[in-house]
């Protein structure tokens, strides 16, 4: 009898009652079904922009993917070996144990290579995403109360970004990361005071530093910096999800609402889509472009130099501000007190960063504004700060193109000298006429009614077949989608 | 909001086959990495793979499933009666305590001593006096000149425009005080301080290779092709141009560099080798807060 009850088939059950049970399972020992309710049902408005982010997010994971695998191969230190790998021109050359090990990850560690250099390209891509992101963020007023402290934390990871790409770079010891790190040497040093000693506290010693240097940056570059850009972007987003994503004004948008897609299923799903975009683009970039050939380069001695190095893009703005800062120390008698690196390595990188941390700050002094804000600005809505981020960026820009002015040199002929002065003059003369052009352009806008990024909200009619009109309503309230698709939207 | 998701039966069959083509190009990443392929071959077939499975999330997340928005109240964040619940139930956890100012005084005096006591230990990592490390230099006076192979460097083996690196024999080529620039220039170039004139035999000279702005190799030798428009002869540092007129002791004649390299006096030996004939002339490198700029 038991046994033709086992053998019965029991009816069949719909996949909601199998997922209801895998659920109770769960909830019977973390009652997670409240956060999945809410994770399922929480909404993200839409706008292109927004996606920088979460760009810059997924370059963090491929980055993090591909840099442990690069850690099962990577040798950090600076012990002499003989070279015998697969690369020819190089072998029997004396080099050190992390340059050796870079090359044979390069050469004879089956898909190292691709590895490698998509860890490379995944650095670059997560800065630009970052520095986009940031500024997306600036013209939008998005850094307003309450999400200032989001701000804040944004531009400490912009700093971290910055420092880990510069890390991850030296850590090869080739041609190009010495010079690098002798650049920062050279920096470190100029600090007022304290320079002396915090560089020799660095290095453990004098340039180019005693063997354990390589692993101090590297454990910084594996293990500090990445798990406190890993907090960061946790709180980052924590922050995001405790006050809900801002959003464009438009049809029904209002302060204290949120309108956008549920993240169950159709945002889950585009998500996924950008994150395996991004991962396939970087993947693509690194079999197909090569990047930091460091067997070109060859291995680093202090005592060896190449004209026109460049190094990764986010340092542009520090070399070329070393480049254009004129021959200019502090000094006492014969005695120099701050040598000329800390204009251009220290002083000026404070002054950016300092002005983006306060900048929150001073808007809300400015404009007298201290209540929160869900609703985004477009770029024309507050003139000021548009004009004011155009010419401070420019103001960046110009520096940062000054960076290259060895390349303009090397490929192209551009005498440096001469280079150097017109950067200098359009350093400081162009983001003034910038922010007097952006201001004006912004308040003509603003002042016109061309509106194109704000949905339409006129009135819909149709024509009878007798010739007269029929209203349809003003489509504004009814529903979030519907009237942004409404013919003559531009008229 | 309330019009039902439109079905896609387009979307749905783009979707299926972004995912078949997904697996088949994982797969073939699979065999092409077991076969030792190149870098190549592996990042067409990864990225085919996880762009198709990439283009099967977006196209499922926008025409398949439900693309209806909704709507939710943002949260309040500021809730006054309990922001004065949590005021007062911190202050009453200190009723009843008497003396609280000095309690507090005495906790506030404690962290200081014990921030103290766990930074000091810090001081044994730092360095003490570093200006001698900073300056540390194998050259002195008799030290003989060599090439990156050890051999002596012999006048022969320079020319009137030529250049090359030296290191001090014995020495460790790596320490930023060893290598040095030896260059030739035509006697007319040569523009020295009195108490330099005989640190240039035949208008040869040396200079510390390490730039003093940011400490790069000064790795440019800039020499005179035609007189009448060429500039003087110079050294110049690619990192940014710092350039050093070498006929006038290495002044700084353009760039951001705030001290002239640190030159070493030279003798030629009776066989032919050059010697140092004294210590480098200043700090070698970057400067820093106090070094001596000449």
């Amino acid at each position: 009898m038991t046994r033709l009850v086992r053998r019965r088939r029991r009816p069949a059950r719909s996949g909601e009652e199998r997922l209801t049970d895998s659920a109770r399972l769960v909830d019977e020992r973390l009652g997670a079904s409240p956060l999945l309710k809410a994770a399922m049902k929480y909404l993200f408005p839409d706008h292109w922009s927004f996606l920088l982010g979460e760009i810059a997010l997924y370059s963090f994971l491929v980055l993090v993917a591909t840099g442990i695998f690069l850690t099962f191969f990577f040798e950090p230190s600076t012990a002499p070996t003989i070279y015998d790998g697969s690369y020819t021109p190089l072998v029997g050359a004396q080099v050190s144990e992390a340059y050796a090990s870079t090359v044979d990850i390069s050469f004879d560690v089956p898909a190292g290579l691709l590895m490698r250099q998509a860890h490379h390209w995944a650095a670059l891509v997560f800065v630009v995403a970052i520095v986009l992101h940031l500024m997306r963020v600036f013209f939008t007023g998005a850094f307003r109360k309450p999400r200032d402290i989001n701000w804040l934390i944004g531009v400490t990871l912009v700093t971290c970004a910055l420092i880990e790409g510069f890390l991850g770079y030296s850590l090869p010891d080739d041609l190009l990361s010495g010079m690098g790190l002798a650049i920062a040497y050279g920096v470190a040093l100029s600090i007022p005071a304290i320079g002396g000693q915090l560089a020799v506290l660095l290095w453990d010693g004098s340039f180019p530093g005693s063997a354990d240097f390589i692993g101090r940056m590297y454990i910084v570059h594996v293990l500090l910096l990445p798990v406190t850009i890993a907090v960061l972007i946790t709180a980052h987003l924590a922050i995001i999800v405790r006050q809900k994503h801002s959003q464009f004004p438009g049809p029904g948008r209002r302060e204290d609402n949120v309108i956008g897609t549920p993240m169950w299923p159709a945002y889950a799903l585009r998500a996924l889509g950008m994150m395996l975009a991004t991962a396939a683009l970087l993947f693509l970039l690194g079999g197909l472009v090569q990047i930091n050939p460091i067997w070109q380069y060859g291995p680093y001695q202090p005592y060896l130099g190449t004209n026109g190095a460049q190094p990764d893009w986010y340092m542009g703005w520090l070399i070329g501000a070393l480049r254009l800062m004129p021959g200019f120390d502090v000094t006492v008698g014969d005695y120099t007190l701050i040598p000329n690196p800390f204009w251009g390595g220290v002083l000026f990188p404070t002054v950016v960063f300092g002005v983006l941390y306060a900048w929150p700050a001073i808007e809300r002094r400015i404009a007298k504004d201290y209540r929160r804000h869900d609703l985004l600005d477009r770029p024309r809505d507050a003139p000021l700060r548009t004009a004011f981020g155009a010419a401070f960026f420019t103001w960046i820009a110009v520096i940062f193109v000054a960076g290259a002015a060895d390349r303009l040199l090397v490929d192209i002929g551009f005498p440096y000298e001469s280079q150097v002065w017109y950067f200098r003059v359009l350093a400081i003369a162009l983001p003034i006429p910038i922010f007097f052009l952006v201001r004006r352009i912004c308040r003509e806008l603003r002042a016109s009614e061309v509106r194109p990024l704000r949905a339409w909200t006129g009135t819909l009619v149709r024509r009878r077949p007798d010739g007269s009109f029929e209203e349809l309503g003003d489509g504004s309230g009814t529903s979030p989608d519907s009237p942004r698709r409404a013919p003559g939207r531009r008229a | 909001m309330s019009r039902p998701p439109a079905r896609s039966p387009r979307g749905e069959l783009i979707v299926v086959c972004a995912l078949l083509a997904a697996g088949a190009f994982s797969v073939a990443f699979v065999l092409l990495y077991a076969f030792d392929a190149n870098t190549q071959l592996l990042a067409v077939s990864l990225g085919l793979a996880v762009g198709a499975l990439a283009l099967a999330g977006v196209v499922a997340g926008k025409w398949v499933v439900d693309q209806r928005k909704a709507v939710e109240a943002r949260p309040r964040l500021v809730d006054e009666a309990l922001e004065r619940e949590v005021a007062g139930t911190i202050v009453q956890g200190a009723e009843g305590v008497s003396r609280r100012r000095l309690i507090v005084g005495a906790a506030a005096a404690a962290g200081a001593g014990v921030t103290a006591a766990a930074v000091a230990p810090l001081a044994s990592l730092g360095p003490g006096d570093v200006s001698a490390q900073l300056k540390a230099t194998p050259w002195r006076a008799g030290v003989t000149l060599v090439d990156d192979n050890g051999d002596p460097i012999g006048v022969d083996q320079l020319e009137v425009g030529s250049w090359l690196t030296a290191f001090p024999r014995g020495g460790d080529p790596r320490q930023l005080g060893a290598s040095i620039v030896v260059v030739q220039v035509a006697e007319e170039y040569l523009d020295l301080p009195p108490e330099r004139r005989d640190w240039a035999p035949r208008g040869i000279m040396a200079f510390s290779k390490i730039c003093t702005h940011a400490g790069c190799a000064v790795a440019l030798f800039r020499y005179p092709t035609y007189e009448p428009t060429s500039q003087r002869p110079a050294l110049v540092c690619p990192c940014h141009y710092s350039t050093f007129d070498v006929g006038r002791s290495s002044k700084v004649v353009f760039g951001p560099a705030g001290r002239p390299l640190p030159q070493l006096p030279l003798r030629i030996e009776p066989d032919g080798t050059l010697v140092a004939a004294g210590d480098l002339s200043g700090a070698i490198g970057p400067a820093w807060w106090g070094v001596r700029r000449s």
